[in-house]
């Protein structure tokens, strides 16, 4: 405590002028750095828009042509981008839903049941929190191979579909809930499963929906999984499908293509951020602490 | 009482998840360390049925000089990212904690949400020689080094450094976000008529006050940083002669283009030790957050 005394005295004069200042330099940086980071959506955006490939050559893409959705089209003309939004489509849900089942069975027994070997049992379904399943992707592999599972969309959700994360997620915020809701609702003569869906989730409406947007987030966008495990156009998602557009000679340098493609891939979810922010970052934030 | 009469229900609620687990989780990390200890490659008809090995997928690891580079590589990889994100997060977290600058944490936290397929691609734009904007921005600045950061075996790694680090910061920028609201006001606001200086309120108050996220955000971004390989797929795919390959992207390679399973196990169990390591790590730090729910 002694050397805040000593500053004291010296800073306290301080004139309130520079700190206005100070200020007003702070925001003004912080308009800078943001708009730096935004640079590569900004100008893939911009990139995508412009039709010929010169101005990229010359490094200028921000003034001259006109913009033309053309990129856009020339991209879902050269590889099927509507069937691998439909593949990523089926993807998500696929995962989500059975993800939001699962662990919510799971979460309400570890909260509202006392049983034997619930330590044990939580601390196994914990272990996929210590091992990510991208770690495990060789023996993984077999195992969809085994299962008949290769190169199907199912192929690329099965593993998810009992998550960790979700179970520890969701029992956190059921811990949350007075036990007395669900007691007085036993005693009626109410069903587990009533409890269940119509005390137990409605209160824990935000960390399902943190839940959702993590999941959907990360499955939208993961590629060494499903790269993995599709052969075909058929069930391949947007992400390997850019990944193979980009590395197709043809498509080599057109800047122009690979933005609008790039963009293809990630607006969705720009998109949806953008209209729920909030949501996405409060998701984000309780994920990672509760 | 009521409860009692379904003995089994808790565990039947309890086992789809579990079956999932076991099946994905357990049995794989088990059958990897089983598998790590045979001869199994693919391309070599001897070797196609495993045939017991020892440790010998181990010693042929780390005898060989590619996979010591790639071990070096990742370290340098992590050692590097992990420190600046963390610095960084924290401090664009102090730097934009008030309610006016929301809209600019958008901006820095927007590439979280971003596929880093798609992330990648647009920097591969970014770094292109010449007349990418990478270098035509560093160039403002008197910039006149070697400019092809992708095909240049000594900076292709710190490439893929910038693009996680763009990536990743805003990501953990929430998390210290949150640990900044929960700073207790009223010792700021005793500090401010004292009149401690932002250096001593920074170091004294602030750092200390945090120690618990800043324990969390680095252990999650070590984790995240061992488990993210799409940039390098996209970008290089671990070149110019294997100088910004990853631990992931080589066990990737090990199993599905030279087709050795049992190494691939290998390397599967290396990584899940280390990632072992750091998650058990955070747990312990973190236990005193999870004890007070």
């Amino acid at each position: 405590m002694s050397d805040i005394h000593a500053v004291s005295s010296g800073s306290k004069k301080q004139p309130r002028v520079s700190a206005r200042v100070l200020r007003w330099i702070a925001a003004a940086l912080g308009l800078c750095l943001a708009l730096l980071w935004s640079m590569p959506l900004i100008w893939s955006l911009i990139a995508s828009l412009r039709p010929a490939s010169e101005p990229f050559a010359r490094g200028q893409i921000w003034f001259g042509s006109a913009l033309s959705l053309g990129n856009y089209l020339r991209a879902f003309s050269l590889a099927p981008f509507a069937l691998y939004f439909r593949n990523t489509l089926i993807l998500v849900v696929m995962v989500l839903a059975v993800q939001l089942v699962t662990s919510s069975l799971a979460a309400f027994a570890f909260s509202f049941y006392r049983f034997r070997g619930e330590r044990i049992l939580f601390t196994l379904i914990l272990t996929q929190m210590m091992i990510p399943t991208v770690a495990l992707l060789v023996p993984n592999f077999q195992t969809i191979r085994v299962l008949g599972l290769y190169d199907h969309i199912a192929a690329m959700a099965v593993p998810f579909w009992g998550s960790a994360f979700g179970v520890f997620l969701l029992r956190q915020s059921f811990l949350g809930i007075p036990r007395d809701y669900g007691d007085a609702a036993l005693v009626d003569g109410c069903s587990w499963y009533r409890i269940l869906w119509h005390i137990y989730l409605p209160m824990a409406t935000p960390a399902v929906i943190a839940f959702s947007i993590s999941s959907i987030n990360w499955h939208w966008n993961s590629l060494l999984w499903p790269l993995i495990i599709t052969r075909s156009d058929a069930s391949r998602p947007l992400t390997v499908g850019l990944a193979r557009f980009t590395q197709l000679g043809e498509i080599g340098a057109q800047w122009g293509l690979m933005s609008a493609a790039t963009l293809i891939v990630a607006l969705p979810l720009v998109v949806l951020f953008l209209i729920f922010q909030k949501r996405f970052m409060e998701g984000y934030m309780s994920s990672g602490l509760k | 009482m009521i409860r009692k009469s379904h003995p089994l229900l808790p565990y039947l609620l309890i086992l789809p998840t579990l079956v999932f687990v076991l099946i994905f989780t357990v049995y794989p990390s088990i059958s990897s360390i089983v598998g790590s200890l045979y001869q199994h490659r693919l391309n070599i008809p001897k070797y196609r049925d495993p045939q017991f090995f020892g440790l010998g997928n181990y010693r042929d690891l780390f005898e060989s000089q590619q996979f010591r580079l790639i071990m070096s590589n990742t370290v340098r990889y992590v050692v590097v990212l992990v420190p600046a994100m963390v610095v960084a997060s924290l401090f664009l977290a102090l730097w934009l904690r008030k309610k006016r600058f929301a809209r600019l944490r958008v901006a820095i936290f927007h590439p979280t949400i971003l596929p880093m397929v798609s992330a990648a691609t647009i920097w591969l734009f970014f770094f292109t020689p010449d007349y990418g904007l990478f270098n035509s921005f560093l160039r403002l600045f008197g910039y006149s080094g070697p400019e092809n950061w992708i095909g240049n075996p000594d900076m292709a790694l710190w490439a893929m450094v910038i693009v996680a680090f763009w990536k990743d910061t805003g990501f953990y920028m929430i998390f210290y976000l949150a640990g900044v609201q929960n700073l207790p006001k009223d010792v700021y606001e005793a500090l401010e008529i004292e009149g401690a200086g932002p250096v001593i309120t920074f170091f004294r108050f602030t750092l200390p006050l945090l120690r618990r996220t800043t324990l969390f955000v680095t252990t999650v971004a070590v984790i995240g940083a061992f488990r993210t390989v799409d940039h390098v797929f996209v970008m290089t795919q671990g070149g110019p002669s294997e100088r910004s390959s990853l631990l992931l992207y080589h066990l990737w390679q090990v199993r599905f283009e030279s087709l050795n399973v049992g190494q691939a196990s290998a390397i599967t169990v290396i990584l899940i030790l280390v990632l072992l390591m750091f998650t058990i790590a955070n747990f312990i730090f973190s236990e005193g957050r999870s004890k007070d729910v």
